[in-house]
């Protein structure tokens, strides 16, 4: 087998860390892939067409995984086996949050100005998410076994701001469809 | 043969032979081949001077005709000559049902999952038509560079399904072509562009063609393209716009759309003719014969032509919009529109275009050439004339990739717009006790229910051991190719008992059909199936030992000891033996298989090394001392 036995911030040469530097992140990326890639062994043999299609479906899924915070985070709690059984989220101040903007977010239809309650709905999103990033960045930094228990709380919560987002914006495009 | 002239190993490998290859843009209405000559990407002419091949195929009793004259013969003809081969290709018989009623074709149901055209030359599969015009092409190309081709990169729409790309590949099968790759044709548009500007940032391709749309947004990056979403419609294309003018001329002269063959095809000739009339007159005259005789004149105006256009153009103005949001970018953020298509040489869907960006579209490429001019430059690379060449292309999956879950329900697997090659895996359960076996259903499509999505595959994994209800773990894994093409397996993790299944699109040929259809054509032409394969089975030896030797001449001496470069040796001059010797395909390729096991390790370590220098320079050494703790 391909030596893919490293994980993915080794495979990039990069700190096993929550932090990462989007654009060194992408420029390693297409260097990877322009060692890796098929098309780089269209005319070779099979054997090296087989390998380089393991490197580079590997290479697309560290990229994945490490540029996105949520996918980061639960990519460095399973390195660090953190994941154990998953406790429920205990934030009654975040669930009741979250009950808030499922209903903010029912109720965009129905505003006068649908467009501009999302707008304002996605942004409040936008920022609790960039809270929650900046939370993870100091818990793994911290890295001890309370603060990774902490990031773990914290990726749930990411959970269901990453899932409300997707819906939000799944309503923007068929509200913007519609016009 | 050309097997003896590869360089003796241990040896400075031979200089690098030139490999011939091409570009082929297979066409709703006409298709193109190019090639790099000289460095210089161009399309290639037939005997007359003629670039575009019109992708008509007529069936004669006497045999094949491909292109020109096929077109000019489809009004007289329509029963035998096929002209929108890709509007079919891939396609079940119930879609084809429903394209079908514009279609002047005779089907014919058979037991096969895939539709056939009855012609005066026998039954006929869309693959094989598709087949007939990769040949004409795939000849021009080989006649006009002397030689044998390599390999070819043929382009199909970006938001072809998986069945219409395991279907294109199968005509290049057909026509006795090696494939390199399948390449999205808005993709190939912008390695056109591209290299001639050597712009980065961020682009937008519009690609309207005959009978498809296709919009991809891509990041150019130095030599690297990545696309970051691509949408639009297989069925949506300048035919769709004659036939709305076509529609309005009949009613206009009082005809109705139930009109005979021979009147429908007029129509669409006279609309076409009057479409394109229209980028440079304000106002064109049209008539129609009247199959009671006599002609209808009218006029028909720029205005008027808008009209009966705009809700098809608007279609695809919407698609763009998903487009841009699902890249993650605003219309501010993209440098550049590119037009490609011959149906971009509407005014009409200029102006829409530019409304949408908010800048006026890039057409400086001849639209309809600057598909092919892109495959023929990825195929160049490819077959490695470029070795130092940095460009390379990252394409991502069009529709979403699932499986039909309890209910009726699709559960993604794959989402659309994922960079490939990918694989993905989920974990499922079995909902009885002692339930022995699962339906798989693959499905792709964007919809919650799986009626809404479209089938490409069914399989059935056995041999689960009994076990209650929701303990087995039955782990589905999608694989996409570089080339789009899905792979799926299904595997019952908890017993160890597993079970693994290819599958095949549901609307595709199987091999047999197509080892079927191989046969003929090889019978037809009077030579041996065996000695056809033996002679793919040294083309493909010859190429194993082609890679190998020029690997050893770049890397041997850092990357092998003298004992394992003496094994790495010994094991290709067994196989150089093997190639000039034997006339079995089978031991070709058995000793092909051999060398390929004897050098894993060599193959393993040079990629291996490439990754370590594409890292070098990176803080990979301070990384290992100073964080490698933390990852245990």
């Amino acid at each position: 087998m391909f030596d893919f036995s490293k994980n993915f911030f080794e495979l990039f040469g990069l700190p096993v860390g929550f932090p990462v530097d989007n654009a060194e992140l992408a420029s390693r990326y297409r260097e990877l892939q322009k060692v890796v890639h098929p098309d780089r062994f269209a005319a070779a043999g099979a054997q090296s067409q087989r390998l380089s299609l393991q490197g580079a479906t590997m290479v697309n899924e560290a990229y994945d995984t490490l540029r996105d915070p949520l996918k980061r985070a639960q990519y460095l709690l399973a390195l660090q086996a953190v994941d154990g059984p998953q406790r429920t989220l205990d934030d009654p101040a975040f669930l009741m949050q979250q009950m808030e903007l499922r209903e903010a977010l029912d109720a965009v239809r129905s505003a006068a100005d649908p467009q501009t309650s999302l707008d304002t709905l996605l942004r409040d999103v936008a920022t609790m998410i960039r809270d929650q990033v900046a939370q993870l960045a100091v818990q793994f930094e911290d890295g001890g076994d309370e603060q990774l228990a902490a990031a773990a709380q914290t990726v749930q919560k990411m959970q269901f701001l990453n899932k409300l987002r997707a819906e939000a914006e799944a309503l923007e495009a068929e509200l913007e469809e519609a016009l | 043969m050309a097997l003896l002239q590869i360089a003796e190993p241990g040896l400075a490998a031979a200089p690098h032979e030139h490999r011939l290859a091409a570009g082929i843009d297979l066409g709703t209405t006409n298709s193109l081949v190019a090639t790099v000559r000289s460095g210089v990407a161009e399309t290639l002419p037939d005997a007359d001077g003629r670039h575009t091949l019109p992708s008509v195929v007529r069936y004669t009793a006497g045999g094949v005709e491909v292109g020109e004259s096929a077109r000019l013969a489809a009004s007289g003809d329509p029963l035998n000559t096929i002209a929108s081969a890709k509007r079919l290709i891939g396609r079940g018989v119930a879609d084809v049902k429903s394209i079908g009623e514009e279609l002047p074709y005779e089907f014919v149901s058979g037991d096969s999952a895939v539709p056939r055209i009855r012609t005066l030359a026998g039954d006929v599969t869309p693959v094989e038509v598709s087949a007939e015009i990769l040949k004409v092409l795939g000849g021009r190309a080989q006649q006009t560079l002397g030689g044998e081709l390599a390999g070819v990169v043929i382009t199909v729409p970006a938001y072809f399904d998986d069945a219409q790309r395991q279907a294109t590949k199968d005509a290049a099968r057909l026509a006795g072509l090696h494939v390199y790759r399948l390449l999205n044709e808005p993709t190939a548009a912008a390695v056109a562009y591209g290299l001639d500007r050597g712009a980065d940032g961020v682009h937008a391709i519009y690609d309207l063609g005959g009978g498809t749309f296709d919009v991809s947004i891509l990041r150019l990056h130095n030599g690297v393209f990545e696309v970051m979403a691509t949408g639009g419609d297989t069925a949506l294309g300048g035919d769709d716009f004659d036939a709305a003018v076509a529609g309005w001329l009949l009613q206009q002269a009082s005809l109705g759309i139930d009109a005979d063959r021979g009147t429908l095809r007029h129509a669409l000739d006279m609309a076409r003719a009057a479409k394109e009339a229209l980028t440079d007159a304000t106002a064109v005259d049209v008539q129609l014969t009247l199959p009671q005789g006599g002609t209808w004149h009218g006029e028909l105006t720029r205005e008027r032509l808008a009209e009966l256009i705009d809700p098809l153009v608007r279609k695809t103005i919407t698609t763009c919009r998903r487009v841009i949001r699902d890249a993650g970018v605003s219309t501010d953020d993209i440098e550049d529109v590119v037009m490609v298509g011959g149906s971009t040489r509407g005014l009409r869907v200029r102006e829409r275009v530019a409304e949408l960006f908010g800048r006026e579209p890039l057409v400086d490429i001849d639209p309809d050439r600057v598909v092919a001019i892109g495959a023929a430059l990825q195929a160049d690379v490819l077959a490695g004339n470029k070795p130092d060449d940095d460009m390379l292309l990252l394409d991502v999956n069009p529709l979403s990739l699932g499986i039909e879950t309890m209910g009726g329900l699709t559960e993604k697997i794959i989402p659309r717009n994922t960079t490939i090659p990918v694989a993905r895996a989920q974990e499922f359960t079995t909902f009885k006790d002692g339930q022995s076996a699962m339906a798989v259903h693959v499905v792709q499509g964007e919809r919650e229910l799986v009626a809404d999505c479209r089938s490409l595959a069914r399989f059935e994994l056995h041999g689960i051991p009994p076990m209650v209800a929701g303990a087995a773990r039955i782990r589905v894994t999608f694989a996409v190719d570089a080339d789009g093409l899905l792979h799926v397996e299904a595997r019952e993790q908890t017993s160890g008992v597993s079970a693994s299944v290819e599958v095949k699109p549901s609307y595709g040929l199987t091999d047999d059909e197509i080892t079927g259809m191989l046969q003929a054509s090889i019978d037809h032409a009077g030579k041996d199936m065996d000695v056809r394969r033996l002679v793919e089975e040294k083309v493909e030896a010859q190429r194993v030992i082609e890679a190998l030797s020029a690997a050893l001449a770049n890397d041997a001496d850092e990357l092998l000891d003298a004992a394992e470069r003496a094994r790495v040796d010994a094991a290709l001059q067994r196989l150089v033996a093997v190639a000039e010797s034997s006339q079995s395909a089978a031991d070709v390729e058995a000793a092909i298989k051999q060398l390929e096991r004897d050098c894993e390790f060599y193959v393993e370590r040079r990629m291996n090394s490439g990754i370590r220098k594409a890292m070098a320079g990176h803080r990979v050494d301070e990384f290992s001392e100073e964080n490698g703790s933390s990852a245990d």
